[in-house]
């Protein structure tokens, strides 16, 4: 093997090489720091990871690199812009959750949650640049192993350690299928990297189709189970209601984006249009398994949400259909402009983190402030606190789809997308759940302006910190509704050169 | 054409807007400072409406302007492109690329069906702001989401993108809902506010579908068998010079339209073309909030549960939006598509008229007679729309105008009985000509109005439909499997003047109880006069029902020219 420039290289993994450093500073910090100096903290992890987000924007890679398909690292790792993408995503995700855990009692006082969060980041970003089955499995697990421990944080608590325990068992067993998927593709074709196994079922297999089509369904397992889409959703209200709120935020956003981006990297490098087996077109047989999955996550998500009357519990099942929602960009690769589809999951998952985000913010503070997690108890914010009413107003408008947020444009792109790949009758069941989910939105909603509840007049006072983090998300989500689409929707158009 | 100049149009969307915020971060308690910023905006708007309004017409007018350049067209028996013609109405444009890639831009124009819109939006505007005076309940937040209701509805109105169209029609859905759950009738607020919205969505997302299909099939168009078509409308400047194969441009969509880029045959189904398949969607999609039969269930509840303000805006203007967008993305974008599912649809529009009518006139609430004579009268609209010639339409065109005015005019005047004598039930109500004269002489001008007396608006606006009707006989007929129904549109015109007639008994039976009965001085005696703001709302939306009934000509040629470019579109001379 030629040897390996690693200073040209270094850009590519200088995300991971930063975290990586944060987290052993955060680590010391916490350890040996005085106790005064712990709450900066929070602040060194938030502003670290802000800052390291800001890596990929200044060091762009090389088209003449990313569209060859080269890679980097000993053809461990991708340098393309859907990557990058990710990577910002991903990194704003963890310095906002960093933020609004603060001021939480039990979780944002411990040094360690910093430190947890910024791992599990760590293995997010790689897994948006991985392009070998061995480092795809060893970042889905940096992200999933933190992910676990995070969910049974607060060690006193029954729920958190039912959730926590319930997360993990769920998750080995998951992960161990999708190893087992990985195993057999590698037993048939003799090579880790993903663009090489396409290349080696090219050459031709007979008989075994059967199996390879087994290796693929075992790998949609362990994604179904990270994106937490039907059938494998069964940990998702558990694990949403019983960890402490800000790790929820996290799981629901963090987990699920990278998950999104190495699934589209996955399918279309090694299950390429191109690619027939046994007389079978294997994109044919993963786009027809995704749009089920995505059909029946999206339906079952949203009808069961209609009956919840925890919070934590209706946003676990609301994000079960906004993955089948995210799934319609992932068939719609099958359309012929690829970019369209890449740039609809990538927008859509920017949008989500920040709608996400903004939504269990808001519903952190109240929870800590009032110590309940009713629906019911919700009413009368508007009275108690406009600006918290706001905030979470605007969120569940931008989960919702409606202007001006975020979350208008993001669902109208995957219904392009859609339109664009000739699944014209997918974009009509999503538009009928679209309403379905409204009605839940609204629900919340109406709650908070128009219902009167005991405590009316108990301001809920808003942290200066925690205030500013909200009030950014909120712009954020409001931008991307507005004058930002255009920025933000070419930058993740760019997202299918790479692949 | 330069299109990058400001426009006065932006001014209409974004002082609402502004307002809306601002007043959101007012104190709370200062009720007269949230009322100034509001009627101060309100006013504003309608000040430049109607500037856009007066300048529209002398943009119609004059000599040399758009209906002598129309006029001389036809007469010199040029075969006129619709698109053209729809490019050549539009004024007071503005166009600025919003997202570049999937030709989508910010893009603002009125033609002659939209500035008399335009004009209407403002005066219900204004009068919603002032009949909502004293409203004691969170003031600051209902003023709030009044204004971002008013900028959605105008956004819908002068939406010369078929994206930014959709884009402001659920922009004014979400505070709508917040204002009739939040201020509404408390017994019926929050299953009404809910239906209302469920239903509108639903329509309007399966028209968004529809628009995305036609935004590829125009593009591939476009890019593949029409690039020359393409190519010569943007030398000619029908198309700004930055355009691309794919874009929102309605004008764009609708230079498509004419060259058949819809006529593709789809789901392998012979006969089935992309525009017989989409346009039921796109259609009934917006038809929903125009209360089309059997999709006007939401709005009787909807307008009962709102607040005065809210109905007022609502069954006056945004009733309108779901007909004008039926008009522009049904019709105008998919023209084959309405001559082969208009002519059925004329039987929905007609249980509209004489459905709603008879039950209207079977109802005990006062606000509930309203209601579902706007149903009745919606109904009337999509009717002139079903015509497809110049007369039908245009007088459709007059009477979304006219409807607009007048209802609004009626929920007020609900509104100021119901605010002083504390009930809507008819048969208790009575002699009320004698405390609130003005009321009672509104109320008579609103009935008049809708019973289509001449001198009256109504009359200039259901006159004409009926005559298209009888005009369009000829040339309409229904195919069913091997039977085909023809010169049916006369049989529709006769019932559904019955209609009228209907409207005649109920409204006479309003006035001659809840005015002129017999006063009941005991239960009503704190029951005063009506207060100045009040009064203006009346004059504001009484006047022009007896100006424009008086002189027609203030609004007609200006719907007439546009209607033109439909009827170029829709095959006629």
């Amino acid at each position: 093997m030629e040897g390996i420039n690693l200073w040209a290289q270094l850009p590519s993994v200088l995300p991971e090489v930063g975290l990586t450093t944060l987290a052993i500073v955060v680590l010391f910090a916490d350890l040996y720091g005085a106790p005064g100096t712990r709450r900066n903290v929070v602040f060194i992890s938030a502003v670290s990871m802000a800052l390291l987000a800001l890596v990929p924007l200044i060091w762009t890679p090389d088209p003449a690199l990313y569209e060859n398909g080269e890679l980097l690292w000993g053809g461990m790792v991708n340098y393309d812009p859907l990557s990058q993408i990710f990577k910002v995503m991903l990194l704003l995700a963890g310095a906002v959750t960093c933020l609004m855990a603060a001021g939480d009692r039990g979780v944002g006082d411990k040094g360690e949650f910093y430190l947890i969060v910024i791992v599990a980041t760590l293995g997010g970003v790689m897994m948006s640049s991985a392009s070998d089955l061995i480092l795809v499995f060893v970042a889905l697990e940096t992200l999933s192993i933190p992910l676990y421990m995070l969910a049974s944080f607060r060690r006193g608590d029954l729920r958190s350690a039912e959730g926590g325990m319930k997360y993990f068992l769920y998750g080995a067993f998951a992960s161990a299928i999708m190893l087992f998927g990985f195993s057999l593709l590698y037993g048939f074709t003799g090579t880790t990297n993903l663009a090489d196994i396409a290349s080696a079922f090219d050459g031709g297999l007979e008989g075994g189709l059967i199996a390879v089509m087994t290796a693929l369904v075992m790998v949609v397992v362990g994604f179904g189970f990270k994106i937490g889409a039907v059938p494998f959703h069964f940990w998702t209200p558990d694990v949403y209601e019983g960890a402490p709120t800000p790790v929820t935020a996290f799981v629901s956003v963090s987990s699920k984006a990278a998950s999104f981006v190495l699934l589209v990297r996955f399918m279309t490098a090694v299950f390429p249009p191109e690619l027939v087996l046994g007389g079978v077109v294997m994109q044919d047989f993963w786009v027809n398994l995704l749009v089920v999955i995505s059909i029946v996550s999206m339906t079952l998500g949203n009808v069961v949400a209609l009956r919840q009357s925890n919070i934590k519990r209706l946003l676990a099942y609301s994000s079960i259909a906004q993955a089948g929602y995210t799934l319609i960009g992932v068939v719609a690769l099958q359309g012929p402009d690829d970019s369209l589809a890449v740039a609809s999951v990538s927008f859509y998952m920017f949008m989500y983190i920040f709608t996400n985000l903004l939504v269990f913010g808001g519903v952190i503070l109240f929870i800590a402030k009032t110590g309940t997690e009713e629906i019911a108890d919700l009413a009368g914010l508007n009275r108690r606190s406009p600006w918290l009413a706001l905030f979470i107003t605007i969120g569940l408008l931008s989960l919702g789809g409606i202007p001006p947020t975020a979350g208008f444009f993001g669902k109208f792109f995957l219904f392009q997308a859609a339109v664009n790949a000739n699944l014209v009758g997918l974009a009509l069941i999503a538009v009928t759940n679209a309403i379905i989910a409204l009605y839940y939105y609204l629900v919340v909603i109406k709650i908070m302006y128009v219902d009167s509840g005991p405590d009316d007049d108990k301001s809920i006072g808003i942290p200066r910190a925690y205030g500013w983090s909200l009030g950014i998300t909120a712009a954020v989500v409001i931008l991307m509704g507005t004058i930002a689409v255009t920025p933000i929707f070419d930058w993740a158009a760019l997202g299918s050169l790479g692949l | 054409m330069d299109l990058t100049g400001f426009s006065v149009l932006t001014a209409i969307i974004f002082i609402p807007i502004v307002a809306g915020v601002v007043i959101l971060f007012l104190d709370r308690n200062n009720r007269d400072l949230v009322r100034g910023v509001g009627i101060t905006a309100a006013a504003a708007v309608l000040a430049l409406s109607l500037a856009v309004f007066l300048g529209y017409d002398s943009f119609v007018k004059a000599a040399g302007g758009l209906a002598e350049q129309q006029m001389s067209m036809l007469d010199a028996g040029i075969e006129l492109s619709g698109a053209q013609m729809f490019a050549d109405a539009l004024a007071f444009e503005q166009r600025v690329v919003w997202v570049e890639s999937l030709g989508i831009a910010y893009h603002v124009g009125v033609d002659g069906v939209s500035a008399p819109m335009v004009l209407l939006t403002g005066m219900v505007a204004v009068a919603g702001v002032l009949i909502s005076w004293n409203i004691e309940d969170r003031l600051r937040e209902f003023m709030a989401f009044f204004m971002f209701l008013v900028a959605g509805v105008y956004g819908v109105f002068i939406a010369v993108d078929l994206f930014m169209l959709f884009f402001f029609y659920e922009l004014a859905i979400f505070p709508m809902y917040l204002l009739i759950a939040g201020w509404g009738w408390v017994k019926l607020r929050e299953y009404a506010a809910m239906k209302l919205t469920l239903y509108i969505l639903v329509g309007s997302v399966f028209a968004l579908v529809g628009a995305v299909a036609m935004y590829f099939a125009a593009g591939a168009f476009f890019s593949g068998g029409g690039a020359d078509v393409f190519q010569a409308a943007v030398e000619s400047g029908i198309l700004p010079a930055d355009s691309q194969p794919y874009s929102w441009s309605i004008v764009h969509l609708t230079l498509a339209a004419e060259n058949g880029a819809y006529a593709i045959e789809i789901l392998g189904i012979e006969g089935l073309s992309f525009a017989r398949f989409w346009f039921p969607f796109m259609f009934m999609g917006f038809g929903v909030l125009a209360g089309v039969f059997p999709f006007h269930n939401w709005s009787p509840d909807g307008h009962v549960a709102a607040p005065t303000a809210v109905s007022m805006i609502h069954a006056g203007v945004l009733m309108k939006v779901g007909a004008f967008a039926a008009l522009r993305a049904g019709m105008q974008l998919l023209p084959d598509g309405a001559q082969t599912h208009l002519p059925w649809i004329i039987f929905l529009t007609l249980i509209n008229v004489v459905y709603g009518a008879l039950i209207a006139f079977r109802q005990r609430d006062f606000k509930y007679v309203i209601g579902f004579s706007s149903v009745s009268h919606m109904g009337l609209v999509s009717m002139g729309w079903a015509t497809m010639n110049l007369t039908g339409m245009t007088g459709a065109g007059i009477q979304m105008f006219s409807h607009g005015a007048m209802t609004a005019l009626f929920f007020g005047v609900v509104g100021m009985v119901y605010d002083r004598a504390h009930t809507r039930d008819i048969p208790s109500l009575g002699g009320f000509m004698k405390v609130m004269p003005w009321v009672g002489v509104a109320f008579v001008i609103g009935g008049l109005t809708s019973m289509g007396m001449p001198g009256l608006s109504g009359f200039i606006a259901e006159f004409p439909i009926f005559q298209g009707m009888w005009a369009a006989s000829e040339q309409v007929s229904l195919q069913l499997g091997i039977f085909q129904l023809s010169n049916y549109y006369s049989i529709i015109v006769i019932v559904s003047a019955l209609g009228i007639v209907i409207t005649a008994a109920y409204v006479l039976r309003v006035a001659g109880q809840v005015f002129f009965g017999e006063f009941d001085a005991e239960r009503f005696h704190d029951v005063g006069d009506i207060a100045t703001t009040d009064r203006i709302v009346l004059i504001l939306l009484g006047a022009p029902l007896i100006i424009l009934g008086l002189y027609p000509p203030i609004m007609a040629p200006m719907i007439e020219s546009g209607i033109r470019p439909l009827i170029a579109l829709l095959g006629g001379g």
